[in-house]
């Protein structure tokens, strides 16, 4: 029986076949899912925020943030017989949701989220495949390890693989 | 005050009451507007993990239509009226007298919309003078941001300020409800969340000691 592995608001959860596995309602919030091409352990992150070194908490939910998310999938995945050389990312996420006159930064969350998780992916050497960031509406993901594909649903632009 | 277990049940009545003389406020410019009667529930405040928070109102994926603002000035927060869909649709029906109006499929009717984001203007607005008025501060409400989409997506960009300072948030949610002719319909939630740093300045305006 296949399961779906799912992950929350500020969370990462590694799963192989036949699981799948999804984060629900990410907004401005990005979903990073990293996998192994060839021994297919796939990990997904719920990233909420850039830069853990803008945390103002005593103890770090390193699933919060862009940059220790993604070090902690990458040491989740090849701790789970992912190699580091044929791992590969798939993105999704960082809209906009509202629209506000005033640019302030805390307004702007989406891309400067989108532009650390790539960032952070840069650093650890790590290929995007494909992506589906930006815009307005909120999106639900889920990844199949098996076949590689993400799958994207919004409330009204429907369906899209990538 | 950092940490929100240090919160004791005599300040969780105290923004209760909160949620009380704001959402009253809020519900009576309701009625005027529609002509009808509205209802509201005693206010539920609680301490949830940010995870949480989307499974309260049902789950992440549900689609909803929420009226965002941040609240500027001496204490700062966000704020949120999430309504269903179907409500929302009725609200703006008998508003505009446009029984087409509809929230299901784009494009939108433009007059239709920018009623819905004056209602929620002036929902919020009521909500949040009547705060400044109880507790004497200054609170700016930000022009509001509509959306209709995932619950989960809308949560999680009015909690940004907040995720950054802890896993928790302090919601104060009130239910609104219409009292129709045969059975109680919701007309939607206001939901307070204040920042962290915003606790203490609330309970110092109403002379309540924060670590008492």
């Amino acid at each position: 029986m296949s399961e779906v592995i799912k992950v929350g608001m500020a969370d990462l959860k590694v799963a192989t076949p036949p699981d799948t596995i999804r984060t629900s309602g990410l907004g401005s919030c990005v979903g990073v899912v990293i996998y192994d091409e060839l021994t297919n352990v796939s990990g997904m992150a719920h990233v909420m925020l850039p830069d853990s070194s803008q945390s103002k908490q005593a103890t770090l939910n390193i699933a919060k943030y862009a940059d220790s998310a993604i070090k902690e999938l990458i040491k989740q995945l090849l701790g789970q017989g992912g190699r580091a050389f044929s791992l590969k990312a798939k993105i999704a996420g960082g809209a906009q949701m509202f629209t506000f006159q005033s640019g302030s930064d805390v307004m702007r969350i989406g891309p400067r989220n989108v532009e650390a998780v790539k960032l952070a992916l840069k650093q650890s050497k790590i290929p995007i495949l494909a992506e589906d960031v930006g815009g307005k509406s909120g999106r639900t993901i889920e990844f199949d390890p098996l076949t590689k594909m993400l799958h994207i649903r919004t409330v009204n632009q429907g369906t899209a693989v990538i | 005050m950092k940490d929100l277990n240090q919160l004791n049940s005599f300040h969780l009545d105290i923004l209760k009451e909160i949620g009380n003389i704001g959402a009253g406020h809020a519900a009576t410019s309701l009625s005027t507007l529609l002509k009808r009667k509205i209802d509201m529930n005693v206010p539920n405040v609680r301490v949830v993990s940010l995870q949480e928070l989307p499974e309260q109102i049902g789950g992440a994926d549900t689609e909803v239509v929420a009226i965002f603002l941040r609240i500027e000035g001496d204490a700062p927060g966000s704020m949120f009226y999430l309504s269903e869909v179907q409500q929302a649709e009725k609200l703006i029906q008998s508003l505009t007298g446009n029984d087409d109006f509809q929230l299901r499929k784009p494009p939108f009717d433009q007059i239709g919309l920018s009623a819905l984001q004056e209602v929620g203007n002036i929902l919020a607005g009521s909500y949040l003078s009547s705060l400044a008025d109880f507790t004497n501060l200054n609170l700016q409400p930000t022009v509001p941001g509509l959306s209709i989409d995932m619950v989960g997506a809308i949560l999680n960009y009015g909690l940004v300020s907040l995720s950054a300072a802890g896993d928790h948030a302090l919601v104060i949610d009130t239910h609104i409800s219409e009292v129709g002719q045969t059975q109680e319909q919701t007309a939607g939630h206001f939901f307070l969340l204040p920042d962290p740093d915003s606790f203490q300045v609330i309970f110092k305006s109403l002379g309540v000691d924060v670590n008492e």
